[in-house]
């Protein structure tokens, strides 16, 4: 029941935040409403038993990459009233609607596999496992590894001054 | 009523579409990279739904989303830097006056 309370909540005040980042003017704005829909989308995460990824969600997120974001907004100076839509706001709306649409309709008319198992938690363990033992993933962590060494050098070099 | 598989799915469905319509409509850059992290969050939802209803023991759906989140933060890095690039170069991050590979 209080599952049920916690998810009405956190989904209002997610999809009240998602449509504060679209319909605000100004881009300032629109960033503190993807924070909220960030910290609410954590939240939802709590709900679904996944402490760990509520927490990394948090910190990578909120923590990172809405102050990248931030930054980029205050080096950028177009601030207030930058957050304009161009020609194409009917097809676009057209294309969203079409999308929600279908997806709903596919969501509630397949037969999902559900299992009556109840979850467990904490769950870092678990992860920790699955992503360093043995029959893991540790490749893919170690091609992760090598993504965030590209992404670091390359935004040095992009953004290196001539 | 009890919260369901199918809630999580509508729920991370509206995210998206919300996040899609703003990255097809929006001017600026920023917003539009804005919009794009709003979409990866709705798959995020999907894939940690899945896992909690369908295997709830095995918990693979959260390391594909830890995934996910890893390739997120890389992309936000790199198209920050390459909007910051575009400012200097252009003296605005306006996507209709960005045209200079099109033909």
């Amino acid at each position: 029941m209080g599952q049920g309370i916690a998810f009405w909540v956190l989904a209002i005040v997610a999809v009240a935040a998602a449509l504060a980042v679209v319909g605000l003017r100004s881009v300032f704005r629109s960033a503190l409403g993807l924070i909220l829909c960030f910290l609410a989308i954590a939240g939802i995460f709590i709900t679904l038993n996944a402490d760990f990824l509520g927490a990394v969600q948090v910190l990578i997120y909120v923590g990172a990459v809405a102050v990248l974001i931030i930054l980029a907004i205050m080096l950028t100076r177009e601030v207030e009233h930058a957050n304009v839509s161009n020609k194409l706001r009917l097809p676009a709306l057209a294309v969203s609607v079409l999308f929600l649409g279908i997806s709903a309709w596919a969501a509630l008319s397949t037969q999902w596999p559900q299992t009556k198992d109840l979850p467990t938690e904490p769950t870092a363990t678990i992860l920790g496992n699955l992503l360093f033992g043995q029959n893991g993933f540790v490749l893919i962590v170690e091609i992760a590894a090598l993504v965030i060494l590209a992404t670091i050098i390359g935004a040095i070099s992009i953004t290196r001054e001539k | 009523m009890t919260v369901g598989l199918e809630h999580y799915l509508i729920l991370s469905s509206i995210l998206f579409a919300i996040g899609l319509y703003g990255a097809l409509v929006k001017r600026s850059a920023l917003v539009i990279l804005m919009c794009i992290e709003l979409m990866l969050n709705a798959v995020n939802i999907t894939l940690i739904a899945f896992s909690r209803f369908i295997t709830p023991i095995a918990l693979t759906g959260q390391v594909f989303s830890i995934f996910s989140i890893v390739v997120a933060a890389a992309e936000v890095t790199i198209g920050l830097a390459i909007i910051i690039a575009i400012y200097r170069h252009y003296e605005g991050i306006d996507t209709s006056g960005i045209n200079l590979l099109k033909w």
